[in-house]
């Protein structure tokens, strides 16, 4: 009787700790856990964080009419805290009757055009910054969940193609240093996972925000390959390939890093 | 426009000591920087940075170029009495912003 127990016991331990291990199985790391205490504490700390600043800001555009439709984002879409919650999780997706995927910058553009009939904002604008961050903060602490769209998979697969190619004067890809490297050290700093978690950030060394198009850039100049042109397809499919790579990790908009 | 976040107690006891935070979005351009066609950018510096609790200066700092963008204060002040926190800033090409703050002391 009491070795019957016996093995049932044993069998629920086992079934516990292999449960355990499952779910402890995903190692991927945001590049907030390599980060020093004192940034954690500024990026979780609202009145800190001066990617805050660029939400406050992107709020006040939120509500602002512009175009020659004389409309504001919360004209058509409300209150953002309900009707963009989640939505920077999907992004890059397939806009209605577009063909090809568009990031979240790309998608307020759109709005721009089509809705309010303004002019596009430029890459890295301020006023482009600001309402994505804004918008991507309404998904804070939300997992990154890419749409099951079978159409983005050819992009998706670019991306990852991208991601693996051996690229420039020092013949690097990105998957040298963010698969087989990270965690190591280059010059002095913790090579992250290339998760993106938190665009657009707040670099300090930027001393601004900046888009993941931004840290892509830099990350090509640094391997001394020449970037892609700034409106390129390329971006689009390399942030399909990372998102899709970082499913289920939290979003953190705005994040700071160093 | 500009984007002000402050961090202060609403409530404190009186003969407390309290932090507040403040940080504002500024570029802080420093004066010395080329821009993109080659030309240096006009310096653009928050200069000074003032705290007063109903009227009397409690705290003050001048800035200078080698403060980064969107500078962040962080300072303590003694609780005494009730009444509004002025934060202010000035700076080149007339810069001028404000927050205020209500403290209730008890």
């Amino acid at each position: 009787m009491s070795r019957r127990l016996l093995v049932v016991g044993l069998g629920l331990v086992f079934a516990a700790s292999y449960a355990t291990a499952q779910v402890g199985a995903d190692k991927r790391r945001s590049g907030y856990q390599d980060m020093g205490e004192a940034l954690q504490k500024m990026q979780d700390d609202d009145t800190a964080n001066p990617g805050m600043l660029f939400v406050q800001l992107g709020g006040q555009l939120w509500s602002k009419q512009t175009g020659v439709a004389d409309k504001s984002c919360a004209d058509c879409h409300g209150a953002a805290a309900a009707s963009m919650k989640g939505v920077a999780t999907r992004y890059p997706a397939i806009p209605q009757g577009g063909d090809r995927p568009v990031d979240l910058e790309g998608r307020i553009n759109l709005c721009r055009t089509e809705h309010q009939r303004a002019d596009r904002l430029p890459p890295e604008n301020r006023e482009l910054l600001a309402l994505t961050a804004y918008v991507a903060h309404q998904s804070r602490d939300m997992p990154i969940a890419p749409p099951y769209d079978h159409r983005l998979d050819a992009f998706r697969q670019q991306g990852a193609e991208i991601y693996r190619r051996r690229q420039g004067q020092l013949n690097l890809s990105c998957a040298i240093c963010h698969d087989d490297n990270a965690g190591k050290k280059l010059a002095g700093v913790v090579i992250p996972e290339a998760h993106p978690t938190g665009y657009p950030i707040y670099r300090l060394e930027w001393q601004a925000l900046g888009s993941l198009k931004r840290r892509l850039r830099n990350c090509l100049a640094g391997i001394r390959a020449e970037a892609w042109p700034l409106d390129a397809s390329e971006y689009v499919a390399v942030e399909l390939f990372l998102m899709d790579r970082a499913k289920g990790l939290k979003l953190e908009t705005p994040a700071i890093r160093p | 426009m500009s984007n002000i976040l402050v961090n202060a107690p609403k409530t404190a006891r009186r003969g407390d000591v309290i932090e507040i935070k403040a940080l504002i979005l500024h570029p802080m351009e420093t004066g010395f920087r080329p821009g993109p066609n080659g030309r240096i950018l006009p310096r653009n510096i928050i200069e000074r940075f003032t705290a007063t609790w109903n009227g009397t200066e409690i705290f003050a700092m001048d800035m200078s170029p080698a403060i980064a963008a969107n500078p962040f204060v962080s300072f303590f002040a003694r609780a005494n009495d009730s009444g509004t926190v002025v934060l202010r800033w000035t700076g080149d090409e007339g810069f001028a912003a404000e927050h205020r703050v209500d403290i209730a002391v008890e």
